[in-house]
């Protein structure tokens, strides 16, 4: 049964530009009913400012079925805020109390430049993806579906990674601001599956390799997976790590012989 | 004369479905043996925009810049694996007959035609068939985790509206894990240059230059600034228009922008009217949702709908003996029982719910029972098929449905109607293609379960890599305009004063508002059940909402920086003309079929009644300079192979 929440403060970060100076904005919501999501108070706040002729605060949302990844936001210092498992979209105001004040930050990660307000451009991730996150299978010509069996612990564990969403949560999360667990995630989907062993250690390399561009070192704080609204496990992380090693050799011999 | 035939002689678009000749079995075959090719070194002398990287633009991008093509891709969100086919839950349809229980691609392709209700184009429906079962290999093969049996092989669930098990799935995520995988085709492109991507970068005008595509406009949502792209062909895969309603399962920017630009530049728009409203979604629970979610239909395998046979029940749920409880679907469609196809259930719970014997707070849902399922399978299997589904239940209505069962009601999921398209899936504009939700070729009146992302993909990967070079290949070496002609300048002047506009307008309410209460009055008028008096009712209450939408909207910020309240303004401006359309073609569509139910027309078991004689086509209206007066073309429906019938699920 539906209650309210009554006197909520927000304390919201506005900052109109990336090379403006940003500062927190106060606001408070009298009262709200407990069914509603998070993301709705903050398009009811948005309502109330653009009928009082104030910009709107922008932040980065689209299916509020916690599984696009658009949405962020790190709220009182958590990514997706206090529910564990679960992205800023499915997080509902039953999780919160009468009075609370609530602090509401973007991602921050030197690869996730800051756009505006709470919205930051996490395009680092495509580049990852674009270096090997993939299985060569132009279309056309693939064989039977049936045609190679997959053991279903495998089948299951390369699902178990391929959840991921790629909000970045876990780069927001680590303090090295690292994407170890987002491209980790990739690399066990593709190089468990016998689809992705042709491309095994050219993908983990050009992988890693991109990320380390782009992001920080993993110092295994393991807060990306405490933060994961997907609960993907480190592990995947031991997985790319010993690929990786091995692609050096086993590349260095490709190598050799060309 | 039926009407049919008189309104064929009115035309004022030549329509030319261009199916090819042949037997059914043939003509996709005969159409690629004919078809004209382009040479591969000469592909790269060719552009094409692909906009949206949904499921359809995704795939088609990616098979194109393989091809050699030139690709510029278009997307309005962060990157291209935001797009909102990733939220189809349930699975793929897949002729693959895996479990030899009857299947095959005649007997998709006759589902396909009778689920929609004997409304869409049986050739297109033979060879989306025809795909379906290339499409299951192509995605394992990049690697996407389909669900699978312990001997290793592919396991399949069942979907509305078919006796066989033909889904293909992985876990409550499969649109999820097929965007992925057309992600990352298309990502190898973009790191390969095949494709340049844009992303946000929203469509705000087409542009037509001596009667062809010729290119698009493009705003950049983080600066605002417009530029004008050129290509030889350009692709909308934008997705369909359920966000008309306001609350609907689709995605917050889920728009009709790009088709309904595409409109108004001459491409018409075929069978608005037939929208699909999916019977599992979590009712609405208070005044200010902001959308409703999808339970997945999958959901309906192992689940039993029920309302209590007491209006006046208020006893919990497991206390209500099985005597009390009205087994609706298993009662009056006993073959298909709970897997009737979402049109017959979306009603047959509204009829419940407005008999009052709707559950929960505000009696607005019908139960989805699992305690059968979980007293025969244990709670174990039924956690590893729904697992995700119950949780995304749990935290979005607050109750545990391993204990207390669902509650679900209709909502707003999917449109039928799209741009008109032909056998090549291009408008009527040539040089401009339509794939995926954004056409309206492939469901009819009523698209069956599982069958968009099977749609989505055979557009994309296995349709239009073909029918877009029988277009290109006359036009080798051939000078194409480019975006210095006086065609797209004035297309840039427009879109500028049409934002600018926005922003002036300074009134009182916000974008939202007025979507809210546009979708408010549709989904009353023009949503799951429509009648004459009130379609002219919203005829005369849209047009009235939209001149206040003119003079007392309010859009704060700038358009020199992201400004999300002006995208929003523009998107909502499309959403009321099209609204308009919406009406009118249910007003003028004088039968019910598929997913438009006139009640004024319904057999006396209150089941749709359709009229074959006189409706039995396409309504692809023109764009006539006023949103409000739409020009009318049909496209006659010749049905083949599958024979007209009475569609029953009994």
């Amino acid at each position: 049964m539906s209650n309210t929440i009554k006197n909520i403060t927000l304390k919201i970060w506005r900052q109109s530009g990336p090379a403006a100076k940003g500062y927190f904005e106060t606001h408070n919501i009298p009262e709200i009913t407990d069914e509603a999501s998070f993301l709705e108070m903050l398009d009811i706040l948005n309502d109330r400012l653009v009928t009082e002729g104030k910009e709107a605060v922008v932040f980065d949302h689209d299916c509020r079925e916690g599984i696009c990844g658009t949405c962020s936001l790190m709220i009182d210092g958590q990514a997706h805020g206090p529910q564990r498992g679960t992205a800023t979209c499915q997080l509902h105001m039953r999780k919160f109390k009468d009075g609370d004040s609530i602090t509401i930050e973007p991602w921050r990660a030197s690869a996730f430049p800051l756009i505006k307000d709470l919205m930051v451009d996490r395009s680092a991730f495509d580049r990852i993806i674009e270096s090997g996150g993939y299985i060569t299978a132009e279309t056309g010509g693939a064989p039977d579906a049936n045609l190679i069996p997959i053991a279903k612990p495998i089948a299951d564990a390369a699902m178990d990674s391929a959840e991921c969403i790629g909000c970045g949560a876990c780069v927001a999360a680590c303090p090295n601001g690292a994407a170890n667990l987002f491209t980790a995630a990739k690399v066990a989907h593709l190089n468990r599956l016998p689809q992705g062993q042709a491309e095994r250690y050219s993908r983990v390399e050009a992988m890693v390799e991109t990320m380390d561009e782009h992001f920080g070192s993993c110092t295994n704080h393991g807060e990306c997976e405490a933060a994961c609204p997907k609960e993907i496990s480190i592990d995947v992380i031991a997985l790319m790590h010993k690929d990786y090693r091995k692609a050096k050799f086993a590349n260095r011999k490709d190598l050799a012989r060309s | 004369m039926s009407l049919t035939d008189q309104l064929l002689a009115q035309n004022t678009v030549q329509l030319d479905s261009k199916i090819p000749a042949g037997p059914m079995a043939d003509k996709w075959n005969t159409y690629k043996s004919d078809m004209k090719l382009v040479n591969p070194n000469n592909k790269r002398k060719f552009k094409v925009i692909v906009v949206g990287t949904g499921l359809a633009g995704a795939s088609a991008a990616a098979t194109l810049a393989e091809l050699g093509y030139q690709v510029d891709a278009f997307t309005f969100h962060d990157s291209a694996r935001r797009a909102h086919s990733i939220a189809a839950q349930g699975g793929i349809n897949g002729a693959k007959n895996y479990k030899g229980d009857g299947d095959s691609i005649h007997r998709l392709f006759y589902d396909t035609v009778k689920g929609g209700d004997f409304r869409a184009r049986e050739a297109n429906v033979h060879r989306l068939a025809e795909n379906s079962v290339d499409i299951i290999d192509q995605m394992v093969a990049q690697g996407v985790p389909f669900a699978r049996e312990y001997g290793g092989l592919l396991d399949n669930r069942s979907f509305g509206g078919a006796q066989v098990s033909r889904t293909f799935y992985a876990r409550g995520q499969t649109g999820q894990q097929l965007l992925l995988g057309a992600y990352q085709q298309f990502s190898r492109q973009v790191g390969l240059g095949g494709i340049r991507l844009f992303n946000r970068s929203e469509l705000v005008d087409i542009v037509v230059i001596d009667g062809r595509a010729a290119g698009i406009l493009v705003r950049d949502l983080v600066t605002g600034e417009l530029t004008s792209h050129s290509a030889h062909a350009v692709v909308l895969a934008t997705g369909g228009y359920g966000n008309a309603f306001f609350l609907s399962t689709n995605a917050m920017a889920c728009n009709v922008t790009a088709a309904w630009r595409a409109h108004r530049k001459g491409a018409l728009f075929a069978n608005p009217c037939y929208t699909q409203i999916h019977p599992t979604c979590i009712p609405q629970s208070d005044d200010s949702q902001s959308k409703l979610t999808l339970m997945s239909e999958s959901l309906r395998n192992d689940g039993r709908v029920w309302v209590p046979t007491n209006p006046d029940e208020t006893r919990p749920a497991h206390e209500i003996p099985e005597n009390e409880r009205d087994y609706y679907l298993e009662r009056l469609y006993p073959s298909f029982g709970n897997l009737a196809p979402r049109d017959i259930s979306s009603r047959a719970a509204k009829r419940a719910v407005d008999k009052g014997l709707g559950v929960g707070p505000k009696k607005n849902g019908v139960y989805l029972d699992f305690s059968d399922a979980i007293n025969r399978l244990g709670r174990d299997v039924v956690e590893e098929r729904y697992g995700n589904l119950f949780e995304m239940y749990e935290r979005i209505a607050g109750e545990n449905p391993y204990d207390t069962p669902m509650r679900i009601y209709p909502a707003s999921h999917y449109t039928m109607g799209g741009l008109w398209v032909d056998y090549e899936l291009m408008t009527n504009i040539p040089g401009l293609y339509a794939a995926g939700e954004a056409n309206f070729s492939d469901h009819g009146a009523n698209r069956l379960g599982a069958s968009a992302l099977m749609q989505g993909l055979s557009d994309g990967y296995f349709v239009l890599p073909y029918t877009i070079g029988n277009y290109l290949a006359p036009m080798l070496n051939k000078p194409m305009p480019g975006t210095d002609h006086p065609e797209f300048k004035a297309a840039e002047v427009a879109a500028k004063e049409r934002f600018a506009g926005y922003l002036a307008i300074g009134g009182t309410k916000s974008p939202d508002f007025f979507h809210r209460e546009l979708g408010k009055i549709i989904w009353d008028y023009c949503g799951m059940e429509r009648t004459e008096q009130g379609l002219e009712k919203a005829l005369s209450e849209i047009p009235a909402l939209y001149e206040e939408f003119k003079k007392d909207l309010r859009v704060t910020g700038d358009g020199e920086s992201m400004n999300q309240t002006l995208e929003k303004a523009g998107r909502v401006d499309d959403f009321f003309q099209l609204g308009m359309l919406m009406c009118k073609d249910a007003l003028d569509r004088k039968e019910s079929c598929g997913g438009h139910f006139r009640a004024e027309y319904q057999t006396d078991e209150g089941e749709a009644l359709r009229d074959d004689e006189n409706y039995c086509h396409v309504s692809a209206w023109q764009w006539g300079g006023d949103p409000m007066k739409p020009v009318l073309n049909v496209e006659k429906l010749e049905f083949e192979e599958v024979h007209l019938a009475t569609r029953s699920y009994k």
